[in-house]
Formats: structure tokens, sequence, C-alpha cells
């Protein structure tokens, strides 16, 4: 099944054009990897899928994005679209406020009002990112004071509370310890069988490990995308072939 | 008992100075112009407490002034007054100004331009200057005359650049990941400004407003020319009355009256005092 799709999206941020006319469908309940070097437009296609690229000045986008078959950005609406699509940014930072009204956030603004709903969607959404046990007796205390992973899962959990359908990640582990990774990519595993997920790393063994489907982006182009097995086993193109064997990159 | 092996002692620590006499400079330097700082404030309201607190009796607090009690109550109540009205327009008016400044005007907007450069210029103006233009304006031309309505606009005016500035400060503080976050769980930006951006911000703000009622509490220029010197508590907002701050000043002038002087000297300094006191404990309240 399909989730997003993809018609020769183009993004240009003032003259300089990030994203070249990119063609995808995107699966339903798998985890797709985007994979590249830096500045290759991984996560300004990322944020074409909820259109946080809305929020950033001087960029404008072409082409056609849909979602179960609606166009996204043709009189949609742009707060439902996001509490459809959740996002985990690179850097974990939960709100200045405690790990309760963190997770709360999402549902609060989406009309949950009623205490023992919300109780219920806390301790499910930190559950679902392996953190309840950590944080069950310190949940009015402040976020911030909680370490990277920590915080980093309490993000997760924030997105999650808003009943996603995909779960957009931004490099998530690109500031964790190794321990604090794997913990994160148990959680993504399990979040497969509700969510569509699509993950940007830098990490070509994550991508590995945990992706159905592998994207491999270079200059603002996809050059390769399929099965994360056969991406990485028999690459089609010579350049994905020198960046997963680390000769670029 | 164990000495701490990563703190130096007083014998070391002169040892090591005398390997590099240039720190020791440095250090005399310093705790020098710290001294030089503490005194001059210490001598200051030390000075003003001897001077006044003797001169202080029941008498400075009745509820009419005449020239045996040359009470400061008359004035205690124009200055809350005043600062409260004051606060009022430009408390709002400043902070929203900010809002719009930050999270909403695009880069490179003409409006934003225009903004920056008055509310640069309009901070370094002297405060004469708002008072001779509050006369032109909210005085004669409105005709109001010598009122508490027209001090108090004059100094909202004047203490408007200072809140904004203060609140944009703050708000720029703020880490974009925090709106990113919220506008990425699908929250519109009212949600966005009030729930994640403003909390955060409110000891900046704060800060800004306390620096605000400094200001209006200590202003005397521009409020002799806009609100009249009557020494009387007003009967409305459009009668004439004095501030503390006025008030001292007319008491020095008058020259008959300066252990009085020193006496209001006293109660403004405890008012101050009592202020900033209440602003922290609002903003503990508040971000917590």
């Amino acid at each position: 099944m399909i989730k997003f799709e993809l018609k020769d999206l183009e993004v240009f941020y003032g003259d300089f054009q990030a994203l070249k006319g990119i063609d995808m469908k995107i699966p339903a309940n798998e985890i797709t990897a985007f994979i590249g070097p830096s500045g290759c437009g991984k996560t300004t296609f990322l944020k074409c899928l909820n259109r946080m690229n809305d929020l950033v000045e001087g960029c404008r986008v072409y082409g056609q994005v849909t979602l179960d078959g609606e166009d996204i950005y043709n009189d949609y609406d742009v707060n439902l679209l996001r509490k459809r699509v959740g996002m985990v940014f690179q850097k974990p930072l939960p709100f200045k406020m405690s790990i309760y009204d963190n997770i709360a956030f999402g549902p609060r603004t989406h009309g949950i009002r009623s205490k023992s709903a919300l109780d219920e969607i806390v301790e499910q959404s930190l559950t679902q990112a392996t953190l309840w046990d950590e944080v069950k007796d310190r949940l009015n205390m402040d976020a911030l004071s909680f370490s990277g992973g920590q915080q980093q899962r309490i993000c997760i959990a924030r997105a999650l509370a808003v009943r996603p359908e995909v779960l957009l990640m931004d490099e998530p582990t690109s500031a964790l310890d190794p321990i604090s990774t794997g913990k994160i990519e148990e959680v993504v595993m399990e979040l497969k069988k509700k969510y569509s997920i699509v993950i940007v790393t830098h990490n070509m063994q994550q991508a590995v490990r945990i992706s159905d489907k592998t994207a491999f982006f270079l200059l603002g182009e996809v050059i390769e995308f399929g099965d994360t097995e056969k991406l990485f086993s028999v690459p089609k193109d010579k350049r994905t072939e020198e960046y997963i064997t680390g000769r670029f990159g | 008992m164990k000495n701490p092996i990563n703190q130096s002692t007083f014998k070391r620590r002169m040892r090591e100075y005398q390997k590099r006499p240039a720190s020791f400079v440095m250090f005399i330097l310093v705790m020098l112009c710290a001294c030089v700082t503490v005194l001059s404030f210490v001598f200051l309201v030390g000075y003003l407490l001897y001077k006044g607190i003797p001169n202080i009796s029941w008498d400075l607090f009745a509820l009419n002034y005449n020239s045996e009690n040359v009470s400061l109550l008359p004035s205690l109540i124009n200055t809350v007054t005043i600062t409260f009205l004051a606060l009022s327009v430009s408390g709002p008016t400043g902070i929203f100004a900010a809002i719009y400044l930050v999270e909403y005007a695009k880069k490179g907007n003409k409006l934003v331009k225009l903004m920056d450069l008055t509310s640069e210029t309009l901070s370094g103006i002297p405060s004469i200057v708002y008072g001779l233009f509050g006369m032109l304006f909210f005085v004669v031309a409105l005709d109001w005359g010598f009122s508490v309505l027209a001090g108090a606009c004059t100094l909202a005016i004047m203490v408007l650049p200072l809140i904004m500035r203060t609140t944009q400060e703050a708000l720029r503080s703020v880490p974009a990941e925090f709106r990113e976050g919220a506008f990425g769980l699908g929250a519109d930006k009212v949600r966005v400004i009030f729930k994640i951006v403003l909390p955060p911000a409110v000891p900046g703000i704060l800060s800004g407003v306390i620096l605000a009622v400094g200001r209006i509490v200590g202003e005397t220029a521009s409020l002799i020319y806009t609100a009249g010197t009557v020494a009387e508590i007003p009967e409305s907002l459009f009668s004439s009355g004095r501030t503390l701050a006025v008030h001292m000043y007319a008491l020095f002038n008058e020259g008959l009256y300066i252990e009085k002087a020193y006496a209001t000297g006293v109660v403004l300094l405890v008012i101050v005092c009592a202020m900033n006191l209440l602003s922290n404990y609002v903003a503990k309240k508040l971000t917590r």
C-alpha cells in the first residue's frame, strides 16, 4: 500500500535548488530510510511531507504530494496534516515544561481535555517510547533536566501522543550514544507495526539494521530507491556503490 | 580534616601570582572595581537612610498636603496611579509589537526596519523632549490640561521602546526548536505563541517591565510639563498631580523642607525595592 506519492517535487531556497524533480512512492507500514551526504536534500524532502517547509522563509515548493491520494498542498488543513504526519527533529528539544505537559501538549492542541484520557495517552506514549519505567515517578519534572537520550525519547513520545499515521524522523540518533541509539532503534522497529516511518540517517549500518526501503540522495536528486537489502548488496548505480562502500561522502 | 587537592590555598595562590604578575594586577583591578561599585551604592543608600529615617513621621502620610505636614501621601498615590496607567498602555502595546516583530514579520520587511530605527532613536532621546511633546500634544492640542492622564500617556510613550526591545530579546532567546516542535504537532500560531514561546520569555519581559517601572517612578523632567506639580490627590484623571520624584524635586527647589525631601527619598527607595521583589516573585510563580 502506498502512503505518500510525490510527483516532480522541486524545492528552492531563494536561488538555490535543493530538490531537482523527485518522483517517489513511500509505502505504508514500512520503514523507509534516506541516506546521502550532508546538504543533499534529505531533510528538505522530509519537511515537504508535513509542510514544515512552509515555515522556512524564501522556500518554494513545486510539484505534487499526495497522502492516501489526497493532495496535501491543495486546500488541505495544515494542522490536521501535521497531526497525521508527526515529526521527530534532529535536535531533541522538549518544551520547557514538565514531561507530562510535553506529552499532553499535542492531544490538548487537538481538543482532548479530560484528565483521565490525557493520563492514558501519556502513559501509552511513554511506554511506546520505552521511557515509561524510567520516568513514571518523575512526570512533573522539567523535561529539560533529563539526559539527551531521554529527551529524544520524550520527543518521540510527544510525537506519538497525537496518534499520527506517519512518523518522520530526522537523524533521531545523531546526537546519541550507542546505547540510547539502540533503544531508539528498538522503538522504531516496534512502531513499524502501526505507523509508516520515514527516517533520515547518516549511519548506514542503521539504515541496514532497521529499514525496509532505502533511498540514496545526492545533490538534490534521488539516485537510487529500492529494497534496503538489494540497495546495499547489489547497488545499481555506481555512485550508490561508491557512497555505501565509503569511497566518498 | 582533609584538604581537597583541587582547591588552592591562599599561600599557593600567592605563589602562583608571583610567577604571573600580570594576572595579579588584573585580580587587584577587578577586585577594586567591584569594591567601588558596592561601596558607592552602600554609601548612597546609607547616607539617604541616615538623613531620611529620623525625618519620617506620621505627618508625612497625612491625607492632605499642607506646608506644615509636607505630606507625601498624595504624591505616593499619584506615583502608583501614573505607573499603573502608563504600564497598562505601554505594556501590552510593547509586548504585542515585539511579538509582531519576532513571530510574524518577515526578514527585510520595511515596517520592521522602520520600527527598529524609531525604537532605537526614541530610547536615546532625553526625557525632557518627551515632556515637550506631551505638553504640546496631550496638554495643549488635546486640551487635557496638566493632568495625570497626560503625564501617564507621555511616560507610556517614553517606556514603550524599552519594553518592546527587552521583549524582543526575550522572544528571540527562545530556541527555534520549541516553535518547530509545536508546529510539528499541528498547533496553530496563537497556541504556539501563548503556550510555547511566551512562558519561557516571561522573566525577560518582566525585567524589561521592571526597568520601565524604574524609569517611570524616577521621572521628573517630562512630568513637570505634563502632569503638573499640584500636591493633592487628583479628583479625576484630568486633574494635575505630582509624583514622588517630582515632589522631591519641588521640595529641593523650594529649599524649605530639605529634611522632608530625604524622608521622601527613603519612601521612594522602599517602593522601588518592593516593586522589584514583587516582580521577581511574580516571575518565579509564572515560570514554575
